[in-house]
């Protein structure tokens, strides 16, 4: 018995809905059967809050008396791209501030960046603004400095081109001394594993063909209402799956936006990931319409049947070789220790899952509550049968 | 006479020779051990107290130092910043004595058991929110 967008939204408004975690569905089916949870379940909720790297906000500080078409921009010290229009300005998640030592002293420690200049405007506090510019008959001004806030300033919106990684690598470290990596530290001689996902709550991996999941729906994004505006970059659908049509690597991936005055840096936090850089945190919930019996089935993974592959970053990773350690899966990574090449490792999350539970369960409550609606997606994402692929680059 | 707490690292190369029994026979100082640990990488790690005569002392350091040991004070204290810790577990498989750990791998909470704690810092090091703090 299929459903529809309309009957599951008309439910809402009724108050009528039935919502459901991602966490929660497993057992449901298991007690229920597919057939009579699909009927009964209108909504599952997923998500999750890990760093983001491929995230930022563009941000419209107004025009000042006289005005200025900003050639180069710093918020707090963090340089933001200003090669579009007169005022608007692109944060990246990852910018340092210019005098920012990097790594010459290793490893850099990367307190302050991108991503908690983006933190400190959700937060609701001032940022200093420096900018130059060239000077036109349209806009004289050659300098400004000056604070800007969330609260005055025109737009501030995330615009994030690659998050919710469908699955990801899973980081260990080979060599015989620590090295510093977006996945966090990792000791030498298999000294610990890191991991970055939230398994079986996580949005596309609830969705591994998105059928629900596409252009145009409307997710929660840090605490506000927000879409997916594209597939992320390096949307890659094609790789190896599994029984489940789970991928055992990145795979798909999400282009979100959503507007920061309405976020809570509980759910959006710069993050510094010693010798490697800043980054930002995002947390997303994203609700799937039970439709119909195969989407409700895909909302059923466990941790157990997801798998991740064991990649050596002192080596194959920055060295582009395909190499893997071995396939291992969720419910091991989140036990807190596995077994690899006979060694017993450590294993720790970057993402929380605590708190992506804490937004799964967020959401559906917005949702029964009639606070959130589900929208069609206007498009969906290339899936198997497209032919987009993750490919490197070719230097010529 | 003095007395001071202090916090002894060991690298691999170190952590099996017999350098706290010539530090103690050798220097003529008194040892309370107050926390010992290997990990499974043969590092090790000693907080102790140690008396004895001032130039007892200043030789006994001065010994360890020359022997290839970490020697710091044990005046710091960890605190970890509830608000801002997001539970993510980065910290897990750095802390060498399980003073953070996950109680409840349901809930995946993060646990921060002050008693166990060292004030290592290795903690501090790797949080990618800046949780933990040293407290002097």
């Amino acid at each position: 018995m299929a459903k529809t967008y309309e009957e599951i939204n008309e439910k809402i408004k009724n108050g009528e809905a039935v919502v459901v975690t991602a966490e929660e569905i497993i057992n449901i089916v298991e007690r229920d059967g597919v057939e009579k949870a699909a009927k009964e379940v209108d909504v599952v909720t997923t998500a999750t809050f890990g760093p983001m790297c491929s995230s930022g906000a563009f941000i419209n500080v107004g025009h000042s008396k006289p005005k200025i078409k900003i050639k180069k921009a710093w918020l707090n010290n963090v340089n933001a791209y200003a090669g579009i229009a007169a005022v608007d300005l692109y944060l990246g998640a990852t910018e340092i501030p210019e005098n920012d030592p990097g790594n010459n002293s290793h490893p850099g420690r990367f307190r302050y960046g991108g991503g908690h200049v983006i933190q400190d405007l959700i937060d609701g506090k001032d940022v200093r603004l420096k900018a130059i510019s060239y000077g036109t008959d349209c806009y004289p001004r050659k300098e400004i400095n000056t604070k800007i806030n969330i609260k005055d300033i025109n737009q501030a919106y995330l615009c994030n081109p690659r998050n919710c990684y469908q699955n990801y690598n899973v980081a260990a470290n080979l060599s015989n001394k620590t090295i510093y990596t977006y996945m966090g530290v990792l000791k030498p001689n298999l000294g610990n594993i890191n991991y970055c996902s939230a398994g079986q709550l996580s949005p596309l991996l609830n969705d591994p063909l998105y059928k629900t999941i596409g252009i145009g729906t409307r997710i929660w994004i840090g605490g506000a209402q927000g879409h997916v505006y594209f597939q992320g970059t390096q949307h890659s659908p094609n790789g190896n799956r599994n029984e489940f049509n789970v991928p055992t690597g990145g795979a798909g991936t999400l282009a979100l936006t959503g507007d920061m005055k309405e976020m809570n840096s509980d759910y959006v936090r710069g993050v510094s990931l010693i010798g490697y850089g800043v980054s930002l945190s995002v947390g997303v919930g994203i609700p799937i319409p039970i439709l119909n019996e195969e989407i409700l089935e895909h909302t059923t993974i466990k941790d157990k049947d997801i798998q991740a592959p064991i990649i050596d970053y002192s080596d194959a990773y920055p060295q582009a070789k395909p190499d893997i350690i071995k396939l291992t899966n969720y419910e091991d990574l989140k036990s807190g220790k596995i077994e690899v090449n006979g060694k017993e490792v450590s294993t720790s999350g970057l993402s929380s899952y605590k708190k992506a539970l804490e937004i799964a369960n967020i959401l559906k409550n917005e949702i029964k509550e009639g606070k959130f609606y589900l929208s069609k997606p206007a498009e969906l994402l290339p899936s198997v049968e497209s032919k987009e692929k993750f490919k490197p680059l070719i230097e010529r | 006479m003095i007395s001071k707490k202090i916090v002894l690292r060991f690298n691999k190369e170190i952590s099996g020779q017999p350098i706290v029994y010539k530090l103690i026979k050798n220097h003529n100082l008194v040892f309370n051990l107050l926390k010992a640990h290997v990990n499974p990488e043969e590092e090790g790690l000693l907080v102790m107290e140690l008396t004895g005569e001032s130039v007892d002392y200043d030789g006994g350091i001065k010994y360890l130092e020359e022997a290839g040991v970490d020697v710091q004070p044990f005046e710091k204290e960890i605190e970890r910043d509830e608000k801002i810790c997001t539970d993510c577990n980065a910290c897990i498989a750095h802390c060498p004595t399980q003073a953070l750990d996950i109680p409840d791998r349901k809930t995946m909470e993060v646990n921060f058991n002050h008693d166990k704690c060292i004030a290592c810092e290795a903690c501090v090091m790797v949080c990618p929110v800046n949780a933990m703090k040293v407290k002097f």
